[in-house]
């Protein structure tokens, strides 16, 4: 049974009209769908945004980038990896410099909080950072005024330190405070250059933090014999990233003397490894979205089913005629099928509609960092092939109930 | 035209057997004008239903245009309907959001013509309306006319694809009595046109218009008489 392309623009006109005489109905009935095509749409627009955001964020920072940090294994006994074995050593982090060809920079850095003071003003619960030398080309923050630490520095444990301009402001020194004296625990350090104050990142903390940085070889010695430190390196390009990664990781079983199989009291991790995690969790919350999305479409097509019983039921008289005139089953069956889908659809279009205004909305939200939200176009044809499923799912039982109507009995219908 | 042999028709309800039709003969033929009568329960309506290709029987044959169509599928017979059938019932049935032109053009959504233009079947739908002196009213939707009017919208559909026969049940049963004759003179001059026509009525006035009246009572058919002869019995009796 073909039925004619005539058949079909009538069908569809009958439907808009349908639609379009019980306005308000329609737009109850289609709610569901309208608000869940809305909600998915806008909160994968937010984190289509978000994603761009942070891939160029991580890609800003270097993708040849590589930490290194303690770390305990996670299936073994706390007691058999005490804190001081899985401590990173300053030796190993000279180890890891004079071993791993691969490495254009390598720093310790070690982190403490500690009272510091100007004239003017003290502060407490400062975050002191020890670094080398290296960590101005590992971490590649410009530094304004002044100069960066250099070996003189390190070796000769000078007191020296560099700041960033919110600590300037906060203990209120000259705006040019190279050359000015400040109190770090009680000593007196002497400011050698001014850093920039970092972007807003999103994992970069707060950019008003006060940042303070002394030498390596002076931090230590502020410091319990159990500091603690993590390592910064930056590999020869991106392309030898793995590779670099490699070295360090062969290099620190080695001077640990792990056993093969034994597992690994650190971690080495690229920056690419954080993306992926990015990733995953992106992913993770776009299939939780659409969870919602089957949810609230499935609320959805409960009304759509309902209001078209609704509708065969009001219509009956309508179905004997057509029926009368020619129509098979098949074409009532057809056009009652259509009818749910152009309903759906349209709840689709305005669900679609809303959704890329709440995009626009979201880009508009100072300090959001969703200045690219947008409603990626498999989104769209997504939801419309949803809304469309919805239509063909929820519409049918409605009508095969339709097609099914004997047309003397429906001719009779009051 | 039309070929009934010993028709049957058994409703089944629960336990019950209700015989509607219990052995119908009838022939009729090409440009016939025939009134069909009989009291509720006579079996009149379930043998109109079964002519009309809406039912089938139990048993029996049927006939129609040389076809035999009595144990042809429901799709089969939808197209039947649709190209040897037309249907003009007593409460018009018109699509009330649809212009008097679309209601008209309404079997041509299920024709198995492809690839009739808009303008052939705009064409088509004015000559039916034409046809039952309505020209003037084609773009007007059922709430603004008359019933008369309506009914001959109703009848226009009916002719557009030139059915074998034209099936009208209780035609004027809403109509008053002016409107019943300029409803009958509509069917008068399609039969002289060369269109059969069946009308189920219960009203004598309207099977005076018929040539040939059928008479039914308890499923059988009780008089099948010229018209003249039937209207004498009538007074008689």
């Amino acid at each position: 049974m073909i039925l004619s392309p005539y058949f079909y623009s009538q069908a569809i006109k009958l439907a808009l009209s349908q639609i379009w005489a019980n306005r308000k109905r329609s737009l109850l009935t289609a709610l569901g769908i309208i608000v869940g095509v809305a909600s998915t749409t806008s909160v994968i627009a937010a984190l289509s945004g978000l994603k761009t955001s942070v891939l160029t964020e991580f890609e800003s920072f270097g993708a040849n980038r590589i930490y290194v940090f303690p770390d305990r294994p996670d299936d073994k006994p706390r007691n058999l990896y005490p804190r001081e074995k899985i401590r990173i050593k300053p030796w190993e982090v000279r180890e890891l410099q004079a071993s791993c060809p691969s490495l254009r920079a390598i720093t310790p850095v070690t982190e403490f909080g500690v009272s510091i003071a100007s004239d003017e003003r003290e502060l407490d619960g400062i975050t002191v950072v020890g670094i080398w030398p290296d960590w101005h080309e590992a971490e590649n923050r410009r530094v304004i005024s002044g100069r960066k630490f250099n070996r003189i520095d390190e070796v000769g444990e000078r007191q020296v330190c560099l700041l960033n301009e919110s600590a300037i402001d906060e203990l209120r020194l000259p705006s040019d405070a190279v050359g000015s004296h400040i109190l770090v625990d009680g000593r007196r350090f002497l400011v050698v250059g001014v850093i920039e104050t970092l972007q807003a990142r999103m994992f970069g903390g707060d950019s008003n933090t006060a940042e303070l940085f002394i030498p390596f070889s002076v931090a230590i010695k502020l410091q319990s014999t159990e500091y603690f430190l993590r390592v910064i390196a930056l590999a020869k390009s991106a392309e030898v990233s793995e590779e670099a990664k490699s070295e360090i990781q062969r290099t620190m079983r080695r001077i640990r003397g792990i056993q093969p199989g034994d597992p690994d009291t650190f971690r080495a991790e690229a920056i690419d490894r954080y993306i992926d995690q990015f990733k995953t969790l992106a992913s993770g919350i776009t299939a939780i979205a659409a969870g919602i999305v089957g949810i609230s479409l499935l609320v959805g097509g409960i009304g759509i089913m309902n209001i078209m019983l609704v509708s065969v039921s009001e219509r009956t008289r309508e179905i004997g005629l057509r029926k009368a005139v020619g129509a098979t089953p098949a074409a009532i069956m057809m056009q009652f099928l259509l009818e749910a889908m152009v309903l759906c659809l349209a709840g689709g279009l305005v669900g679609v509609i809303i959704g890329k205004l709440f995009a626009i909305g979201l880009t508009l939200i100072p300090g959001a960092r969703l200045e690219n939200a947008d409603v990626p176009l498999w989104a769209v044809f997504l939801s419309f092939a949803f809304s469309a499923a919805v239509g063909l799912g929820f519409g049918f039982f409605p009508a095969l109930k339709a097609s099914r109507l004997d047309p003397i009995e429906a001719l009779r219908h009051e | 035209m039309i070929r009934v042999r010993q028709m049957k028709k058994i409703y089944r309800v629960g336990e019950e057997e209700i015989r509607a039709l219990r052995g119908v003969d009838l022939h009729v033929g090409k440009n016939e004008m025939i009134a069909v009568m009989g009291a509720s329960g006579s079996g009149k309506s379930t043998l109109m239903n079964i002519i009309g290709c809406l039912d089938k029987p139990t048993e029996g044959s049927y006939e129609l245009d040389g076809h035999d169509v009595s144990q042809m599928s429901e799709a089969s017979l939808a197209l039947v309907r649709n190209e040897k059938i037309g249907f003009v019932f007593q409460s018009f049935e018109l699509l009330a959001r649809q212009t008097a032109l679309e209601n008209v053009e309404l079997p041509l959504i299920y024709s198995r013509e492809a690839g009739l233009t808009s303008r052939e079947r705009t064409r088509r739908a004015l000559h039916a309306l034409n046809r039952v002196r309505l020209a003037d009213r084609v773009s007007h939707r059922p709430n603004q006319l008359s019933g008369g009017q309506k009914q001959r919208v109703a009848i226009a559909r009916a002719i557009l694809n030139k059915p074998a026969i034209l099936m009208a049940d209780e035609p004027t049963g809403n109509l008053d009595s002016v409107t019943t004759t300029e409803i009958m003179e509509i069917f008068r001059q399609l039969h002289a046109e060369g269109q059969t026509v069946l009308i189920v009525t219960h009203e004598n006035e309207v099977a005076a218009y018929c040539q040939r009246v059928i008479r039914l009572r308890d499923g059988l058919v009780l008089s099948d008489l010229p018209v003249a002869q039937d209207q004498a019995g009538q007074v008689i009796a």
